[in-house]
């Protein structure tokens, strides 16, 4: 430094008038190094003094998801689950709908953990009123949303709990998953549905269940929300749930609950043995992807003594 | 030059079809449901069960905490049941169902005004109680519990009355006819509300297309209660709405989410009133309303003075039945009304009228996209863009739509009435407004 300094000193003593165009130069490439030197050693301090501590697990967690930042898995894209997830150092309650099963069981081998065994899960929807089976006792015309028809009135059939038919759902899905049937119902495709959950949180009625999609595909449960008693989910609809509990004395595994009048299936404790579908005198509990059944004659003893 | 709101407002046609005809009082019905809920605030918790009889007036629903009301029972009969029963929403809500016998009242009730229990005979403890006891709602149609509305919170000065006398939904005639008919009741009820805030000012709000109410609340002003004050309006709708009338009388402005009372007023529907009047002087619970029945396919539009709880159906017979053409039956006015599933629907405490409107007048014309005309943000009485907060609705974003005052909305209807591209501009802010009360509830939870 001094050495500089000397030089300098001497340059300047040397030329009293004018300084010459090497001058400048010198002049110039000695104060951007001197400046440079001097906030390198700032910069260096400051940032000893503010250091963020970040795990490094977070950034190799992120590499393995998608990166689709869908939001589907419930926190503010990839980087928010992988955050997340390292934050909790668990895997319970975090599913990446995108990346699926194997995304999830590599982010468990980089972290060491155990891999959240859930089956795979899709949506399903809890009515099965369709416009045979439900008549329409109102008209509405007005602006196309369930969320604003339900926070208007019932809709336009009688039945206070069930599907209002305008497709809010089908609009949130981000995966074309869902569609609206002729007969006012959400149709969901078994293939394209990632249970992300957008439809669940889009249905005012809270119709859509995120259920374990079960083995081959095979479900049962109840298509219904109605929580009324007596006689109204029957005058609505041709295919309530009365609450009768027929259901609940044909299972044999006690998979079967009633609460409020509506029927819940168990999906774990369930060994889709199907009875109960054919113990309902409305039919309201599904079956779905089972082979076609046998006409047997014990299913004729279930039908409804009218 | 009249008296009026600044800010926005519309001119829907006034089709006042039943303003002729005097209040009648409707037979009774064989049966009626009174909804547990017919106020703001918690529902009352019943005291009957099947099988009790009942009389007229006695209490039969007992007010759940401070922002409730007491339900009595409108007829005399057997309890049949307490039952959930489809309100004007159709949704279910429970109401103590009684089977009419005859027309016995409670022995306490007067069923004339007693000299004795007239004007200054009162202190302003007896007048609150007995308003309180009576369940007496404000009766324009926002049914918050009128005991509630008198009791000023510490550290604040009522200094004005005002009465609500608009009427600015097309249609209704209730209130008008109650100024014609009722002025010198009104004018005493009036009186007892001032005693029961302790103001001196009170004035009596009227829009100007009602020149007889005027003119018969002003002789009575001077026959009875001088100082009171009647002030014709210029015609504009939603002069009713609270905000507004306030600042058309007093031109103050309440600052968003204020209350009026922060201003220095009170307001009370003119319905309310007579209530106030018939408790204090009678010692009458809330057990009947004047409701106007009307609509252009109608055969007889008029004023009738019903028991709560009567279903709307014997309303529209007795204005001669429902038309075969008709599309939509409301109860309130055609601007903030609610449309019916089923006339079985019962008359509330808050149920202004029935509006029965023929299908080819009912329809909705099918929307089209924004033409960017600005009519909406002109006719809005609150100051607001509606546009804007319809587009921020239908994406769901509701930290925007909070800073943009949803909230404000008085969900009017001007900005939906106005639209020449047909847009459910008020449905959709409805349910954006909604959103962002619920998520300024859930932080203040947190």
């Amino acid at each position: 430094m001094s050495t500089i300094y000397t030089a300098l000193s001497q340059c300047v003593i040397r030329n009293v008038g004018a300084p010459t165009v090497a001058d400048i130069i010198i002049y110039t490439a000695v104060s951007l190094c001197a400046i440079g030197i001097a906030s390198s050693v700032i910069l260096y301090f400051v940032a000893r003094k503010f250091r963020v501590e970040e795990d490094p697990r977070i950034d190799r967690v992120e590499e393995l998801l998608p990166g689709a930042n869908c939001g589907g898995c419930g926190q503010p894209g990839c980087r928010g689950l992988a955050e997340a997830i390292v934050k909790a150092n668990s895997l319970e309650g975090f599913t990446c709908p995108v990346g699926g099963a194997s995304t999830m069981s590599g982010i468990a081998t980089v972290l060491g953990l155990e891999i959240d065994t859930r089956l795979p899960r899709i949506a399903v929807a809890r009515c099965n009123g369709d416009a045979d089976r439900r008549p329409r006792s109102s008209h509405y015309d007005g602006y196309a949303s369930c969320a604003v028809v339900h926070a208007l009135y019932r809709g336009e059939t009688d039945c206070p709990f069930g599907c209002l038919g305008l497709g809010d759902c089908a609009r949130s899905c981000l995966f074309n998953a869902l569609d609206m049937s002729a007969g006012g119902l959400p149709v969901i495709s078994e293939e394209a549905c990632l249970a992300c959950g957008a439809c669940v949180q889009a249905c005012p009625r809270k119709i859509i269940e995120l259920r374990d999609k079960g083995p081959k595909s095979r479900r049962v449960f109840v298509g219904c929300m109605n929580r009324d008693r007596g006689a109204s989910p029957r005058k609505a609809c041709g295919a309530a749930c009365l609450g009768c509990g027929k259901c609940v004395k044909e299972c044999s595994f006690e998979a079967i609950v009633i609460e409020n009048n509506l029927a819940y299936i168990d999906p774990r404790k369930c060994k889709l043995c199907r009875k109960c579908v054919s113990s309902c005198p409305t039919g309201a509990i599904n079956e779905v992807n089972f082979p076609p059944r046998k006409v047997a004659l014990e299913t004729m003893k279930f039908e409804p003594e009218n | 030059m009249l008296k009026t709101f600044t800010l926005g407002g519309i001119h829907p046609a006034g089709n006042k079809l039943s303003s002729r005809g005097a209040i009648v009082p409707l037979p009774l019905p064989d049966q009626v449901a009174i909804p547990l809920s017919q106020h703001s605030g918690f529902p009352a918790t019943p005291l009957v069960a099947k099988g009790d009889r009942v009389k007229v007036g006695q209490l039969i629903g007992a007010a759940a905490g401070f922002i409730s009301a007491n339900i009595h029972s409108s007829v005399s009969g057997i309890v049949v049941g307490v039952e959930a029963v489809a309100d004007a929403s159709g949704y279910a809500r429970t109401a103590v169902i009684i089977r009419v016998e005859g027309d016995e009242w409670d022995e306490n009730i007067g069923r004339q005004e007693s000299p004795d229990r007239y004007l200054s005979a009162f202190s302003k403890d007896d007048m609150l109680l007995a308003i309180q006891s009576a369940g007496i709602v404000g009766m324009g149609g926002a049914t918050f519990p009128t005991r509630v509305k008198l009791s000023p919170p510490p550290g604040s000065h009522p200094e004005w009355l005002i009465i609500n006398g608009v009427e600015c939904e097309p249609f209704l005639t209730a209130d008008h006819r109650l100024m014609l008919e009722k002025s010198r009741e009104l004018l005493i009820g009036i009186r007892f509300l001032m005693k029961a805030l302790g103001v001196e000012r009170a004035v009596i709000g009227i829009e100007n297309n009602k020149p007889d109410a005027i003119a018969s609340m002003r002789e009575a002003v001077v026959k009875h209660a001088l100082g009171i004050e009647v002030c014709p309006l210029r015609v504009k709708y939603p002069q009713g709405s609270e905000k507004q009338l306030i600042q058309a009388i007093a031109g103050r402005r309440v600052p968003p989410g204020a209350l009026p009372i922060s201003v220095g007023v009170v307001v009370h529907n003119v319905g309310t009133v007579y209530a106030v009047y018939e408790a204090v002087t009678m010692h009458k619970p809330l057990v009947e309303r004047v409701v106007t029945v009307t609509g252009t396919s109608l055969a007889r539009p008029g004023n009738y003075l019903c028991r709560v709880g009567t279903p709307v159906a014997r309303l529209i017979e007795a204005a001669g039945g429902l038309p075969g053409d008709t599309g939509k039956v409301v109860v309130g006015g055609p601007m903030m009304g609610k449309a019916l599933v089923t006339t079985d629907v019962v008359v509330t405490k808050g149920t202004s009228g029935v509006l029965v409107i023929p299908r080819k007048e009912a329809r909705r014309k099918p929307p089209r996209d924004c033409i960017r005309c600005a009519k909406c943000v002109n006719a809005c009485p609150m100051g607001l863009e509606p546009y804007l907060l319809m587009t921020l609705g239908e994406k769901q974003r509701t930290d925007d739509l909070e800073a943009a005052r949803v909230t404000d909305c008085i969900e009017c209807g001007s900005c939906s009435f106005t639209c020449p591209a047909h847009r459910s501009l008020l449905d959709v802010i409805r349910l954006g407004k909604s959103r962002v009360n619920q998520a300024i509830h859930a932080r203040k939870q947190s």
